[in-house]
């Protein structure tokens, strides 16, 4: 297990940060009346350009670690290569000529950024097959469950949000406990209890599987619930926040419902701490799938990796590394826009 | 609940013999959780046409009453009242709906500092609009085009680009000024303007004053809440003076700024400070306010000299060719509006930022563009007394360790000595060493920020807007005690204020800043009163004045 959290979360260890970085700092208070909208759209393109920029360096000290963990990694390359074949010296020599494992260390390290430069993952070592194309086969089922498990959390975390705050305090109690319950609870356990319930007891869902949408509903869940736990309790905070500024006084003076407040003024500005979470929410989705994958033997990016783990198939390993900071990157340059689009306010500097 | 604090009932109807817009006997506003008594028996009335103000410290219940009219005292909040009528209908019996009818159709309400107070993540144009769609007013397609008219009726320029701006991008006066054009966008008979002015540069705020009085002139009864009598003097027919939850006084404005009964009213008045009040101590209980210490300004010993400063942040010149002498046991006021390059001045003068070009010399020495090295020893020379002192202090510091800070090189007996002895100075007693920052009033923070000011001794002490956040009575007791320390050490004070009042009280000479220049210096009498610059003059024009005379005024 412990290669899983060299491979897996090594990767998601190291990018939450940079995209727990990326909400950049609110500005000093703007000088008024500044900014056609020219000089906005050249602001807008500018902070893409840089993000995309940095986005390439992450990209790129994620490969080089990986890297480097291939080098540092136990066992022998060509152990792995041959497996339970025939071992001679002459194969030997053959693989090491084949995959070009005679070079200098810096001239193999080049030809790999090289490969990956024209989007080439490598091959497995273990199934003899392009990486790319394992990789591919893994993600349609793995992104199915990611985008289900966001869109049940999200939508969960804001109904959560919306009936509890500025509620008394029993409400708030029992939903805080059960956020807090939701959040401490290993992924694991959670999706063996939901297993047991719904699938064993009741037998409303597959066990195991990736067969059509009812497949999907608990592993799904179980991504879920701790993130909206947690995204929950932001929100809520957030839209009481707002609710207690001077410009929610001047929306009810106005003779807005209390409804009306949260749709059209505070929602929008409890999504802004909201926002900064979905980072680490993805964060959480990557290490956790492995898990869900596995629990509920479903086929996805999850098992592939934990397969090339046990199996010492660091090409597919360093593979799913860049793959996790690529999708870090895009998901922190997303959030970056996002962020503009939420708050005008950054928009201007 | 018979008893009431207040000295008038509500009158049955109003100057014209209309029935009141809104009238309330004996409001009684609770916050239990908090144990607070806001309000304690207020009774008042506003009738078509008039303009009540109400006047009172932080703290006096002045603008919970203004909400609690629009059934917006708070959460928690517990109110009662003998009678409440809005609109003729009794307001004791409103649900939820009718109070939202109330808001924004029957009633507008204008608060402090548009910046906050407009959902700082929409357009002006959909916060205007957003009252119009609340209460249709108007039809769905003519909404924006509606906002725009109101933005064009309250004075703001190019109302169509402003529209789609958002709070944000607006300078403070207009953005006070769209938020004046929501409260009124469903034409409400009544607007409640909580301290509208606030945080407004004077000019502004004559505008918005203005822009007040033409509501009133074209219908609008308004009530109008403040800290300061002088912004109400001009606009209100009558005013109310609040006191912990309580009116002490009503009355005509005239009669209540001319002939004050209540000790509380005359205390306000004669805390103003003015031209009127200059070389007075005005924190006395008294009428007549006695004279404040004698002090001598060396002329001949300049402490500090600043000469040609030009300074900037990034490519942006914010400071340009600004010269000024201070002298030993001189007051300098320094005043200009916002974004003048005033606590920039501030900021170079105590060696925090480095002037492009020119030089400031302390005692004759450079203190500017010198080394760190050079400038640490003499730093103690210069002190400064901010704003908001809570921001300077160490929240976790005592406030006995926070005035010792500077004191570092005392041994510990001498300096517990001399910690005890500012406080005495500063008139805080001496137990408050053992306290926090956060647990004291706004006035003691102050003075805890003029002890460890003092504490080194200083030559020049820096004052940048030291009593703005302070309401006037503690501000009296502010300024009487900078003018003693003054008259008993010889501390030349650099005093930036964007409240003429407050300088033409306390300084000797004065410096007036515009987009970075000094457009007028000279002897504060003359400046004021024969102001030589068109901006200095449209500045002193500005200053809301009690029109009715002050109480020595009337007495003399």
């Amino acid at each position: 297990m412990s290669a899983i959290s060299a491979g897996g979360s090594g990767a998601a260890g190291g990018a939450p940060v940079a995209a727990g970085r990326t909400p950049p700092a609110r500005p000093a208070p703007p000088l008024p009346a500044t900014g056609g909208r020219p000089g906005r759209a050249r602001g807008l393109l500018r902070a893409v350009a840089r993000r995309i920029g940095s986005g390439i360096v992450v990209i790129w000290a994620a490969a080089t670690t990986a890297y480097l963990a291939l080098l540092a990694a136990p066992g022998d390359t060509v152990d792995i290569l041959i497996g339970d074949g025939p071992d001679t010296p002459e194969i030997r020599a053959s693989i090491i000529r084949e995959w070009g494992l005679d070079r200098p260390e810096i001239v193999q390290y080049l030809s790999y950024l090289g490969r990956l430069l024209q989007g080439d993952l490598g091959r497995s070592y273990r199934l003899q097959r392009s990486v790319g194309d394992i990789l591919a086969e893994g993600l349609g089922p793995s992104l199915r469950l990611a985008v289900a498990a966001a869109a049940t959390a999200i939508t969960l975390a804001v109904l959560i949000a919306l009936l509890t705050a500025g509620r008394g305090p029993w409400a708030r109690r029992a939903v805080s406990g059960l956020e807090l319950l939701a959040v401490s609870v290993p992924t694991f356990v959670i999706g063996i209890v939901l297993l047991s319930v719904f699938s064993f007891s009741l037998g409303w869902f597959p066990v195991s599987g990736d067969e059509g949408p009812a497949s999907l509903v608990l592993p799904a869940l179980t991504l879920a619930l701790p993130a909206a736990g947690v995204l929950g309790q932001v929100l809520r905070e957030g839209l009481e926040k707002a609710l207690e500024q001077p410009f929610a006084t001047t929306a009810r003076a106005r003779g807005l419902t209390e409804r009306a407040l949260v749709a059209r003024h505070a929602l929008r500005h409890a999504m802004l701490p909201g926002a900064t979470l979905v980072g680490w929410f993805v964060a959480q989705l990557i290490t956790q799938a492995i898990i869900t994958e596995a629990v509920f033997g479903r086929p996805g990016i999850g098992r592939v990796v934990l397969q090339a783990v046990t199996g010492g198939d660091m090409p597919v390993v360093m593979a799913v590394v860049i793959l996790s900071a690529v999708v870090f990157v895009t998901v922190s340059t997303v959030l970056d826009l996002l962020y503009r689009v939420i708050d005008p306010r950054l928009r201007s500097s | 609940m018979t008893e009431t604090g207040t000295t008038a009932a509500v009158r049955p109807a109003g100057p014209g013999g209309a029935a009141p817009l809104v009238a309330v006997t004996n409001l009684r506003v609770s916050f239990p959780k908090a144990g607070v008594d806001a309000v304690r028996g207020v009774s008042l009335a506003v009738h078509p046409g008039e303009c009540v103000a109400i006047v009172g410290e932080s703290g006096s219940g002045k603008s919970v009453t203004a909400r609690s009219l629009l059934g917006l005292a708070g959460p928690g909040a517990r109110v009662s009242a003998e009678r409440f009528t809005v609109d003729g209908r009794d307001a004791l019996r409103f649900t939820d709906r009718d109070w939202r009818v109330v808001r924004g159709r029957f009633a507008g309400l204008v608060v402090q500092d548009a910046l906050v107070s407009l959902d700082p993540l929409r357009t002006v144009g959909a916060e205007i609009a957003e009252v119009l769609a609340v209460h249709d007013v108007v039809p769905r397609r003519d909404r924006a085009a509606r906002a725009e008219e109101l933005l064009d009726a309250v004075g703001v320029p190019e109302p169509r680009l402003r529209a789609r701006q958002r709070p944000f991008q607006l300078s403070g006066g207009l953005r006070q000024r769209a938020l004046i054009a929501s409260a009124i966008a469903a034409d409400p008979r009544l607007i409640i303007a909580d301290e509208p002015t606030t945080a407004l540069d004077v000019t502004v705020q004559a505008q918005v004053l203005r822009l007040l009085g033409e509501r009133k002139a074209a219908g609008a009864a308004l009530l109008l809440i403040s800290h300061d009598l002088a912004v109400v003097a001009s606009v209100a027919d009558r005013i109310l003076v609040m006191r912990d939850g309580t009116v002490v006084e009503e009355g005509p404005t005239r009669r209540v700024l001319s002939a004050p009964e209540h000790p509380y009213t005359r205390l306000l008045l004669a805390a103003v400070p003015s031209a009127a009040s200059r070389g007075t101590r005005l924190s006395s209980p008294e009428p007549e306010r006695p004279p404040a210490p004698p002090r001598t300004v060396d002329r001949s010993t300049a402490v500090l000299e600043a000469t040609g400063l030009v300074a900037g942040y990034g490519a942006r010149t914010v400071v340009e060719d600004v010269s000024f002498r201070l002298h030993k046991g001189e007051t300098l006021g320094l005043v200009g509006e916002s974004g003048s390059g005033k606590t920039t001045v501030a900021r170079i003068v105590l060696g925090l930022h480095e002037p492009i070009r020119g030089e400031v010399r302390l005692h004759g020495e450079p203190w500017s563009g010198v080394r760190e090295r050079r400038r640490r020893p003499l730093r103690s020379r210069i002190q400064l007394i901010s704003q908001n002192p809570l921001d300077s202090f160490d929240p976790r510091y005592t406030v006995g360790r926070i005035v010792a800070e500077p004191l570092r090189d005392l041994p510990a007996a001498e300096r517990r000595a001399r910690v005890a002895e500012l406080l005495e100075r500063v008139g805080l007693p001496a137990e408050t060493a053992e306290r926090r920052p956060r647990e004291l009033s706004g006035g003691q923070r102050q003075r805890v920020a003029i002890a460890r000011a003092l504490g080194p001794r200083p030559d020049v002490l820096v004052c940048d807007e030291p009593v703005s956040a302070l309401d006037v009575s503690v501000q009296a007791q502010v300024l009487d005690l900078l003018a003693d320390i003054q008259a008993a050490e010889g501390t030349a004070l650099l005093f930036i204020s964007h409240d003429l009042g407050v300088v033409h009280h306390l300084s000797d000479r004065v410096l007036v800043m515009k987009d970075g220049r000094v457009v007028e210096e000279g002897d504060v009498d003359e400046v004021f009163h024969r102001p030589r610059h068109p901006y200095t003059a449209g500045l002193v024009a500005a200053i809301p004045r009690l029109e009715t005379g002050e109480p020595q005024a009337v007495a003399g």
